[in-house]
């Protein structure tokens, strides 16, 4: 009985000994840890619009190598390369991307594709934006006399999308230091939870087509200004520099670049359709 | 029997508050209860002799070096079985286990709880979780053994049984030094009587002087206020 | 409240048919957060214990230290791990971010501490209930620390409880040094997040409640071990 007794608490410590061991164990074993993947830095829109849901597939069928996609915005996502957690960078805007370039951090940019913004708003539309002209809806938001003022949602977060925002706002002629009041809300958020805060708020703000035709959560919004050659939206994809980081996956992380760039890539990007719309048209110059 | 113990001047005071004052005290007896009212220090007492406290003043002074062991009045026990708890107390000392286990078997044999040894301690009754601290203490086979009123919260039966060992402990010669409020008790155990109150020492008596005349009025009014 | 009504079906409707790729999410999340948990007891019930035990100098400060530090917002704990282990950061040459052990490492940073501070409390009431028998009996305050863990473990399981949730319940932390990538580090509140941002409200709330239905069900069965434990043992 005394043995039963005290072999009780050993048995105890010796179960609880092994759960910790076996917890540690199941911890500390990677998920596929001799799985062949690169990294890729990339923005909120590709990952959210569902192109690389789509696209991934694809070239990990044909190349074997898996692509594990970071979604940030993306000055985000080239801050993050530039410390040297990506192999490959897949970004919108071009400013950007060509300092990076310069800067020593990317080999090489290589257009891939475009998609173009629209301008959402309120189904009824009270500052009058309608039309093909994103400079003029824009001047019509920022000079909007109606009570109350409609509310313009920017990203603000040094994303694509709120680089080329800022770029339209300059290009239209309005300071937006002078401008702002309470009807600019800076959200300082991704594409997805900016446009819930639009949705909630009714109000105007510029997104990329992509996500806006896989968001779900409309509201009352619609596509406001559409069509405007100005709001085409450059992709482009760059290899982080081996030479500033040497772990970098170049071989796997070029192939991936190469297939984008190839004719299959291309035509993978073509068929990406939301409801029979096509969300992103490629235009590699290869 | 000589003295084993001289206290000297000792004096126990935290902050304001004086709980002992310049006490000396030799102790001789095999057994020896101090008895005194609620806050007289007796507990401080105990604690300070066993090394629990350290004085503020005085000190004592050991005639040689006594292993010791304290009970409380208030039995603390570990989650784990009766056996369990007294194998803790010897494994501190001694390494072997094999040897520890057989010493505390013996102890709670003794005790009469051997039935009990596999059974969690926190559940035994108030008397038999008792009888496991006492079996506890007296498997480390002290040279001296402190209780601080080990029977206080306890019914007649389980103070009977608790008596029982402190006599069978102190048969195996260890010396006793406890406290208690029960008068029948100190009858029953000691040799000797230590009456101290609100701090100070009034009086050191063999036991059957004390109860029949006691030498100091406040030992006289301590006797006359409590129920035998 | 048609919400969540939607919600509990879409629920049934996803747990019943397998989904895998939402049972891979459920298990990577159960997998991070058990093990940051486990880790975090290694190192939070020692330092807990030690911290109501021990004598030392610069104790205090830390107790406070601590406390304090069971609010740290996920963000910056994210935030701090990731520049640990980013390629450019002292511990990049691993190359652990955007891994499965980086959010175990990031929540057990985060959760450390609240399982100390806890403990610590835990521990600090048991030793004034038995300081006395275990300097009676000789024990070392090491010795002292390590016996009232053992002593204290049915209700030391509500420090694990309490790491636990705050560790599956983040999202700041494992975004940022997870990365969110599918089916690799996407785990059950990042899912969230990402749900939330393509405005599928329905799916979000959805692995919301399945959340919410796990930490009850963990919490249920820890408290029925706890309460079988306490009635066997006292």
């Amino acid at each position: 009985m005394m043995t039963k007794a005290s072999s009780l608490t050993q048995t105890w410590r010796r179960l609880l000994g092994a759960c910790c061991l076996a917890l540690c164990a199941v911890g500390a074993w990677p998920a596929q840890a001799d799985e062949r993947f690169i990294t890729v830095a990339s923005t909120t829109s590709t990952e959210q619009s569902g192109l690389f849901a789509h696209l991934l597939p694809v070239f990990e069928q044909a190349s074997g190598i898996k692509v594990r996609v970071v979604a940030l915005g993306t000055g985000q996502a080239l801050d993050l390369a530039r410390r040297g957690d990506a192999d490959v960078v897949f970004v919108h805007d071009k400013a950007a991307e060509e300092k990076f370039v310069a800067e020593g951090f990317g080999v090489q940019r290589f257009e891939v594709m475009y998609n173009d913004f629209v301008l959402i708003g309120p189904r009824n539309d009270p500052a009058q934006v309608a039309g093909h002209d994103i400079l003029e809806g824009l001047r019509r938001i920022a000079s909007a006399d109606i009570s109350p003022r409609p509310p313009f949602v920017s990203r603000g977060d040094r994303s694509g999308t709120h680089m080329a925002e800022l770029r339209y706002w300059k290009a239209a002629g309005v300071d937006l230091d002078q401008a702002k009041g309470a009807w600019y809300r800076d959200t300082g958020s991704g594409m997805g939870p900016a446009l819930n805060t639009a949705a909630a708020m009714n109000a105007y703000i510029l997104a990329d087509r992509g996500t806006w035709l896989n968001f779900r959560n409309r509201g009352d919004l619609r596509i406001l200004v559409e069509g405007d050659t100005r709001l085409f939206n450059q992709y482009g994809v760059m290899l982080v520099n081996p030479a500033k980081h040497p772990h970098v996956k170049k071989d796997d992380g070029q192939k991936f670049i190469d297939w984008l760039l190839s004719p299959v890539g291309q035509q993978t990007i073509t068929a990406y359709k939301i409801n029979g719309e096509q969300l992103f048209f490629p235009n590699a110059r290869r | 029997m000589s003295t084993w113990l001289q206290l000297e001047r000792l004096r126990f005071a935290p902050g304001e508050r004086r709980i002992l004052d310049d006490v000396s005290l030799a102790l001789a007896a095999g057994r020896t209860v101090i008895l005194g009212p609620n806050g007289a220090g007796k507990s401080t007492l105990l604690r300070l002799i066993h090394g629990l406290l350290r004085p503020h003043g005085g000190w004592l002074s050991w005639r040689r070096p006594l292993s010791q062991a304290m009970v409380f009045q208030k039995p603390v026990l570990l989650r784990t079985t009766a056996l369990g708890n007294v194998i803790y107390g010897l494994k501190l000392k001694q390494p072997d286990a094999a040897k520890c286990r057989r010493r505390a078997e013996a102890a709670l044999d003794r005790a009469g709880l051997l039935h009990l040894a596999a059974h969690p301690a926190r559940l035994l009754s108030g008397g038999e979780q008792q009888r496991v601290a006492l079996a506890r203490a007296w498997a480390l086979e002290p040279e001296l053994l402190i209780l601080d009123e080990p029977t206080a919260s306890l019914d007649p039966a389980s103070t009977r049984e608790v008596e029982r060992i402190i006599k069978d402990i102190a048969d195996s010669g260890a010396r006793i030094l406890m406290t208690t409020h029960n008068l029948g008790q100190a009858r029953r155990l000691a040799e000797e009587i230590v009456f101290i109150d609100d701090g100070q020492m009034i009086e050191r008596t063999a036991v059957a002087d004390f109860f029949k005349a006691p030498q100091s009025a406040a030992a006289k009014h301590f006797l006359k206020e409590e129920i035998p | 409240m048609t919400e969540l009504d939607s919600g509990f079906t879409l629920a049934r409707q996803l747990l019943l048919a397998g989904d895998a790729r939402l049972w891979n999410i459920v298990l990577l999340s159960l997998r991070v957060s058990l093990t940051a948990t486990v880790l975090a007891c290694l190192i939070g019930m020692p330092l807990g214990a030690l911290l109501a035990v021990g004598r030392f100098p610069g104790r205090r400060v830390l107790v406070v230290l601590f406390n304090a530090m069971m609010g740290l917002p996920p963000v910056v704990v994210g935030l701090l791990v990731y520049l640990l282990l980013s390629r450019a950061g002292p511990l990049g040459a691993f190359g652990l971010l955007f891994t499965p052990t980086a959010m175990i490492l990031a929540q057990m940073v985060l959760i450390t501490p609240i399982v100390a501070a806890l403990t610590r409390q835990v521990i600090a009431d048991a030793w004034q209930e038995m300081h006395e028998l275990l300097h009676s009996l000789g024990a070392s305050r090491l010795r002292a620390a390590a016996t009232l863990l053992w002593d204290t473990r049915f209700s030391l399981s509500t420090a694990a409880l309490a790491g636990f949730g705050r560790a599956i319940a983040e999202v700041g932390a494992v975004m940022i040094v997870g990365g969110n990538i599918d089916g690799v580090t996407r785990v059950m509140t990042t899912t969230i997040a990402l749900e939330t941002s393509k405005g599928d409200l329905p799916l979000a709330l959805t692995l919301g409640l399945i959340l919410i239905v796990l930490v009850l069900a963990i919490n249920g069965v820890i408290f029925a071990v706890r309460g079988w434990s306490e009635r066997r043992w006292g």
